[in-house]
């Protein structure tokens, strides 16, 4: 507890995670508060103002390019868009790079990984027309034009990776992430690789490594669940071995 | 082990929990019962040997249990000890024979076809 808490009303106290060679560790800064102050706010006037060697990630401050995501007291979070009001109540804020993926530097967590994961997934949309051909007619009232829907809006952020326990205990697990992408891709009545793609999310390092923890879905900024979508995995793939066709 | 081995395990898990389920209900139910009844140990056993029912609930029981352990292990061993290769699964296999075999000792011997087994 700082004493100085009452004189410092109008400040914030900040732990921002500082790699090192001995590894790292929290380093504190006092930030002013402002009205409607976001996280990323905070972490900009600290690079401007306090730490120019602060290293962090941001790029497009609304919320959609993903690039800005952080461990914000011990949650992950988008921090573009998370009120310092909303999460430093008592006037603290601590702040580290996103978990489960290894740090280049301070806040910035190499995003390698993650990303090589829905490749992994066959994630790639596979088309079977050229551009001679008419346009594919997809009624937007489907139920599998809906569930695609519902899962689209990723902004590859990789809060839902970093919040899973699945990935922190099995490295190879694809991740929610990945999976929700595979998810809308096999919801695609245009894809022509539906096959290659529930193979490529089948067994120990695919949908049926997750345990319905649910984090995902609890922390995704966008609302996604790929609970939901992994479980429609899980489904798809099981037919599938059941019939022979995996 | 490839991918299809390790669906059709996850549908086996799966299968079994809702075997083990209604198994294990009908399991403690029926204990319940037994107790609250004041059946002693000589009546339960003289109402069980011979009963093909009771023989055929167990084997069921039984075979569920020696399917859902095994593959619960797995993940466990795979995700807190970070044992995954081929061996795992060998001692799994071992594993679960050894629950199969242990399993249907007891059920045959409450059956009566074991003498002195439960
Ligand atoms: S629901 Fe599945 S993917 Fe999502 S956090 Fe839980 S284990 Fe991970
Ligand atoms: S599913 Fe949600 S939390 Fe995960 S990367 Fe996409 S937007 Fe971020
Ligand atoms: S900076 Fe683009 S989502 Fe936050």
């Amino acid at each position: 507890m700082s004493e100085s808490g009452t004189e410092d009303a109008g400040m914030l106290q900040v732990r921002i995670w500082r790699s090192g060679e001995d590894g790292g560790g929290f380093r504190e800064y006092r930030v002013p508060r402002q009205a409607s102050q976001t996280v990323l706010d905070v972490v900009t006037h600290v690079q401007r103002k306090l730490d120019p060697a602060l290293a962090y990630r941001y790029a497009c401050r609304v919320g959609m390019c993903g690039s800005c995501a952080m461990t914000v007291n011990g949650v992950s979070r988008w921090t573009c868009r998370t009120h310092v009001s909303k999460v430093a109540a008592d006037g603290r804020l601590e702040i580290a790079p996103l978990a489960n993926l290894p740090v280049v530097k301070d806040l910035v967590a190499d995003m390698r990984e993650f990303f090589d994961k829905w490749a992994r997934a066959q994630g790639q949309f596979a088309g079977a027309t050229t551009r001679h051909d008419a346009f594919a007619q997809v009624s937007p009232v489907s139920e599998a034009r809906q569930a695609v829907d519902a899962g689209i809006e990723c902004i590859g952020c990789g809060v839902c990776y970093s919040s899973c326990d699945v990935v922190a205990w099995n490295p190879d697990y694809l991740g929610p992430a990945a999976l929700n992408r595979a998810w809308t891709l096999h919801q695609d009545e245009r894809d022509a690789a539906q096959a290659e793609r529930l193979r490529a999310v089948a067994g120990d390092a695919g949908c049926h490594a997750c345990h319905t923890h649910m984090s995902c879905t609890e922390r995704c900024p966008k609302h996604i669940s790929p609970t939901a979508g992994i479980a429609g995995l899980k489904r798809a793939v099981a037919m599938a071995a059941l019939k022979g066709e995996l | 082990m490839s991918a299809r081995a390790q669906v059709l395990m996850w549908v086996g898990q799966r299968a079994s929990a809702a075997l083990l389920a209604i198994c294990v209900f009908v399991h403690l139910a029926t204990m319940i019962y037994a107790v609250r009844g004041g059946l002693t140990a000589a009546e339960i056993l003289a109402r069980l040997q011979g009963h093909a029912g009771w023989l055929a609930f167990y084997v069921v029981f039984v075979l569920a249990v020696a399917v859902h352990v095994p593959i619960g292990l797995r993940a466990v061993l795979g995700e807190w000890l970070g044992w995954r290769n081929a061996a795992r699964d060998w001692v799994l296999a071992g594993f679960a024979l050894l629950l199969l075999a242990a399993g249907l000792r007891a059920a045959f011997g409450l059956y009566g076809a074991i003498r002195g087994a439960a």
